[in-house]
């Protein structure tokens, strides 16, 4: 996701000589390219977040597209503030960009666990907040991003993510995208449950979604790479069509997407089950990769699929009950 | 208007704003009064028909609790109207307490929280040699301000990146929200401490006119050059005897009594 995200920007800095990037000192071998390329759209700020914000925003008053870079927390939470008053409240056309996002830097430690960042960025007014689930969704966000302008969040994984959208994709701002399961052509059936996922966690939501249908349970797959503007129409409208809405989310279960479908859907009519799948609320002093720490806070394929298996049970079985 | 008198004028309407909105701060509007009014009488290439004219020099109001000060001297430079000065700090006002730019002509940035002006400045004055324009930043600051790390990673910025254009003025009345500067966190050797950032440091006083119009003017420039910070020395409520170096008026808003006899000892009365 990365790299798509830096030649994206590099091609889009190639005919804009108003778009600029700045770095606080990360991005060893992965800004290098546009730096050299583009070297008066370039700055890195050093290992100063609130000054990179404020920089931003007083570039993008002057008329500047900005994009703000750096890893896990600290393009957000280290300058809340400044995103908050220099940034939306002044309509700035800034990006933040943080690359690491959930559990990507998962051996680096608590500090480098970005699990509340789509919950606080979701708070601020003004704000788009966007994290793609594969390359094909990075390039889709990023031309929104390029065409819309900020205040805007944009949530990266790493680098190697998985492509799930071989033939490219559309997001225009507010959208989510059905992914089309590999064993699902042909059929026209519709799932008895709508997996909802956001963000790189994509991957591990498919896999899930095919133990699900190995399992006899038809689960679809749908992708919301925005956050903010949300798109609550479809859940709305996927409420009256499935069974459950399940949400998958590399995020505390506080703020991020299950907490935006459950907004929706504690406004709306009929009472269809809300299965949130997401982090608990704490810090982990456990670390390793971000497989392992998947595994370990039951993200993994493997768990995603018997949670929603023990949630369909449960309630099934209530419905029983009631009849 | 001459900067004496535009100066006289800020000062009878902070002490009127402040009386009739029972708002704060109106010894630190008072203090930084004579450095707007050089500003704005004397050095910016502003125009009040046009504010978002694009080579308009900027100004950012950093130590955006001193608000009324700053609505005040628009207003009397023609960016809007003086009548809706009694509003400020009112129910439903746009004037707030703190600097806002929605819906007041004039105003760069919205500030209060502290710390935050003088990293856009960095910015609009990065931008601007990026893009060949002559505009020229003025950054407004506080000295309890300078307590904020945010000020000195912009200074350190501002240094190393040469922002020839970007003028930093820091209101160095020597208190803050509880005490003075010295007891509260020294920031001498302070002059010292911008030149170690890589800035070009003029001190004045901060109330005398003709000293701070020569500290205030920087080039028009493209090229590299160290910034400008321009320490001013100033006194806390300067012009009210009985506000001047007390840190209460930080938050006591006059009284109508107090009104009557500050207006008169700024020869508004």
């Amino acid at each position: 996701m990365r790299n798509r995200f830096f030649s994206g920007l590099l091609t889009a800095a190639l005919v804009d000589p108003d778009l600029v990037l700045i770095t606080a000192d990360l991005g060893f071998g992965a800004v290098d390219e546009f730096a050299a390329a583009r070297p008066g759209q370039f700055v890195n700020a050093g290992v100063a977040e609130q000054n990179m914000a404020g920089l931003a925003a007083g570039i993008a008053l002057a008329g500047g597209r900005v994009f703000t870079y750096s890893i896990a927390n600290f393009p957000t939470l280290r300058c809340l503030e400044q995103i908050r008053n220099d940034i939306c409240y002044h309509h700035a056309d800034v990006t933040v960009v943080a690359v690491g996002g959930g559990l990507a830097y998962g051996a680096l430690g608590m500090s480098h666990h970005a699990t509340e960042d789509l919950a606080i960025m979701r708070a601020l007014p003004g704000m788009a907040v966007a994290a793609p689930g594969d390359p094909a969704e990075v390039d889709a966000v990023l031309s929104d991003l390029l065409t819309g302008g900020g205040p805007a969040y944009l949530r990266l994984g790493k680098t190697g993510e998985r492509t799930l959208h071989p033939g490219g994709v559309s997001a225009p701002r507010g959208t989510s995208i059905p992914v089309a399961l590999f064993d699902q052509e042909g059929s026209d059936q519709k799932g008895e449950v709508l997996l909802c996922s956001t963000g790189a966690i994509l991957d591990a939501t498919c896999d899930a979604a095919q133990l699900l249908r190995a399992r006899g349970i038809r689960a679809d797959v749908r992708s919301f790479p925005w956050l903010d503007p949300f798109d609550a129409a479809t859940i709305r409208q996927a409420a009256g069509e499935y069974e459950a809405l399940v949400t998958v989310e590399e995020h505390s279960i506080v703020g991020g997407l299950g907490s935006a479908a459950a907004e929706v859907l504690a406004e709306s009519a009929g009472g269809t089950p809300l299965i949130r799948i997401a982090l608990p609320p704490t810090s982990s002093s456990v670390v390793g990769d971000q497989q392992y720490l998947r595994a370990a806070f039951e993200l993994d394929a493997e768990s995603i699929s018997r949670r929603v298996r023990n949630h369909l049970e449960a309630n099934r079985g209530l419905a029983s009950q009631i009849r | 208007m001459d900067s004496l008198s535009l100066a006289r004028a800020v000062r009878a309407h902070v002490l009127r704003m402040t009386s009739t909105g029972r708002s704060s701060h109106v010894g630190s509007a008072l203090s930084c009064a004579d450095l707007l009014a050089v500003l704005y009488a004397a050095v910016l290439r502003v125009d009040p028909e046009h504010p978002e004219w694009p080579d308009r020099d900027r100004v950012i109001m950093s130590k955006g609790h001193a608000g009324a000060a700053l609505y005040a001297v628009l207003a009397e430079c023609g960016f809007f109207d003086a009548a809706v000065l009694h509003r400020h700090y009112q129910n439903g006002s746009f004037l707030s307490g703190h600097v806002s730019h929605v819906g007041i002509p004039g105003v760069e940035f919205s500030t209060g929280s502290l710390g935050h002006g003088l990293p856009v400045g960095a910015g609009l004055a990065w931008r601007a040699r990026q893009t060949d324009r002559e505009w020229r930043t003025y950054v407004l600051l506080g000295d309890g301000e300078c307590d904020e790390g945010s000020v000195w990673e912009a200074a350190m910025f501002a240094g190393h990146h040469e922002l020839a254009t970007l003028v930093a003025i820091v209101d160095y009345n020597r208190m803050q929200s509880l005490g003075t500067t010295e007891e509260t966190l020294r920031l001498e050797p302070f002059a010292d401490k911008w030149r170690s950032f890589g800035w070009d440091v003029v001190e004045a006083d901060g109330h005398h006119h003709a000293e701070l119009l020569p500290a205030l003017r920087v080039p028009r420039t493209t090229e590299r050059a160290r910034p400008r910070c321009v320490l001013a020395h100033t006194v806390k409520g300067k012009g009210v005897s009985f506000m001047e170096n007390q840190v209460l008026w930080h938050y006591r808003p006059p009284s109508a009594e107090e009104l009557e006899r500050a207006l008169a000892e700024v020869g508004a009365g």
